[in-house]
């Protein structure tokens, strides 16, 4: 299960969102919700894109999902897996899946946050099998 | 049955290199425009309104139209990738009927194999977009998105990579013929689910190719169209729509041509069985298969029953598709394949393919664009043509 993983490359922030990396660098992964018409969104900003809002806050995620898609990146220097995991909150996010056999991987399947180190300290929240 | 239209595309013309060493971007774009204004029998003198994408370089449409010592009354440089050029041929249309120009000039062109690119990562949309930080990390590239949009297909109706390959077998069918193609074997269904796997469940062959290159229109109104002699197309029908991540509320089953298709054909008032042949973007063969069940060829999730079998295979088939190879076969200019499908489907309802692949009595036909990633953000555009007595 142990294998070479990509180097990570820092995400890049801004004022709308550098609540979450400073939240992923204390392993926490945390989301922006309306306060207005109550639903989540991602990726996290301060205005909501179902209704307009600007009263958008923070709270902590479960951490647990489902697989909604992926592929195994086999023919790259270091193969990856990206996917796309629907967490229990309802949104989906972009991510990486790790510490996990390629081969064993399927849409839907339970999977976890974990977080990884980027290159200059940053931490990127990533998903393995339950 | 005479219909009426607010243009016509009068001239079209596309690139014959496909790496382009000895040529730069702008000397690229006029040799396009040059070309399809002589297919048109127009000079540059007549073009008044120009419409291009980013792959002109400097601010907007600026630069060529210096470069090409154009009289503008009207410009449109809207930008939606590989769908740009079918939204540029609605906008154009809309335009004329406006009275705001005559003759509207289309380019599209670009030299990615001579600047040396291999493969494509995702677009990197810069420091400002949103949206950047949770996603360049992750390593998203062309290939593993459409991936992503493929594997979903497949657990939700059962799609298979067989089904896949069949779209690239019938490319290949119909690439054979084309002496200008990139890829001219012909291929099988053993053929494709056997080259490697790209990205899990996409492999090597259903990936388009990789060329430099580009295409021009000209879309004229109906008056200089009546000047121009019968191989004018006539404009039936456009729609275009963005679809996106819907603040992570995603569902990657589908592309925008669910909108665009049925705003073209309303526009038209034809319908998905009414077509003679059909273009239809090809990044790769699962963009083809989202797009014919967007459109309505088929019911959503039957897309892989409809394409098996030959059906897109012009004479075996009833939706002969991509007659010139596409951009799965033949060629793919500045990783944009908008242009091209407009070109070929124009081919086609002038009587112009290659004889082995013409469609007989083609009438009516579709082109379909889409730019972008249908895993994130993309365009789609929906063009419906009709021959000049149609
Ligand atoms: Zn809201």
């Amino acid at each position: 299960m142990s294998r070479e993983e990509r180097v990570y490359a820092d995400p890049s922030m801004n004022m709308e969102n550098e609540e979450y990396w400073k939240a992923t660098k204390q392993g926490k992964l945390i989301l922006k919700k309306c306060d207005d018409c109550g639903e989540t969104h991602f990726f996290p900003r301060i205005i909501c894109p179902h209704c307009q809002s600007s009263n958008t806050s923070w709270y902590e995620a479960s951490g647990k999902g489902r697989i909604y898609s992926y592929s195994v990146v086999r023919r790259a220097p270091i193969p990856y897996a990206i996917a796309y995991v629907t967490l229990d909150e309802g949104v989906s996010m972009l991510t990486n899946l790790v510490d996990c056999d390629f081969d064993d991987l399927a849409v839907d399947k339970e999977v976890e946050v974990t977080f990884r180190d980027t290159e200059g300290g940053e931490k990127l929240p990533m998903f393995r099998p339950v | 049955m005479t219909r009426s239209c607010k243009a016509y595309i009068a001239g079209v013309y596309e690139h014959p290199t496909r790496k382009a060493t000895d040529k730069t971007l702008t000397q690229l774009h006029a040799e396009v425009a040059i070309g399809a204004l002589k297919d048109a029998g127009l000079t540059m003198k007549d073009v008044d309104g120009y419409f291009c994408d980013s792959t002109v370089p400097g601010l907007g449409g600026l630069v060529m139209a210096e470069y090409l010592g154009l009289d503008l009354s009207y410009i449109d440089t809207t930008e939606t990738g590989g769908s740009s050029y079918l939204v540029h041929v609605g906008h154009a249309m809309r335009a004329i009927a406006e009275g705001k120009c005559n003759v509207a000039l289309i380019t599209l062109a670009g030299r990615p194999r001579a600047e040396g690119l291999t493969s494509l990562p995702a677009r990197d949309t810069g420091n400002d977009a949103p949206e950047r930080g949770f996603e360049l990390s992750y390593g998203p590239a062309v290939t593993n998105l459409y991936a992503m949009a493929a594997m979903r297909h497949m657990y939700e109706f059962g799609t298979t990579s067989e089904q896949l390959a069949w779209i690239k077998v019938a490319a290949s069918h119909h690439a054979q013929h084309n002496e200008h193609a990139m890829l001219r074997d012909v291929v099988t269904v053993e053929d494709v689910v056997n080259s490697p796997l790209i990205a899990d469940p996409l492999h090597r062959l259903d990936c388009c190719v990789i060329s430099d290159g580009g295409g021009a229109l000209v879309v004229v109104s109906p008056e200089i169209a009546k000047t121009l002699g019968d191989r004018n197309v006539k404009i039936l029908g456009q729609g275009e729509a963005v679809k996106h991540l819907n603040g992570g509320k995603i569902d990657l089953t589908y592309t925008g041509a669910v909108k665009s298709g049925p705003s073209a054909f309303s526009e038209a008032n034809l319908k998905p069985s009414d077509m003679d042949y059909a273009s239809i973007y090809d990044s790769f063969t699962i963009t083809v298969l989202e797009t014919i069940e967007d459109l309505g060829f088929c019911e959503k999730g039957q897309g892989g029953k409809f394409v098996s079998d030959g059906n897109l295979i012009s004479g075996v088939g009833k939706l002969p598709f991509n007659t010139d190879g596409g951009g799965l076969c033949n060629n793919h200019p500045s990783n944009r394949g908008g242009m091209t499908k407009v070109i070929e489907a124009v081919r086609q309802l002038r009587g112009e393919a290659h004889p082995a692949v013409q469609v007989p009595n083609c009438e009516l036909a579709l082109a379909h664009g889409t730019g972008g990633q249908i895993s994130q953000r993309h365009g789609s555009a929906t063009l419906i043509l009709g021959r000049n007595d149609a």
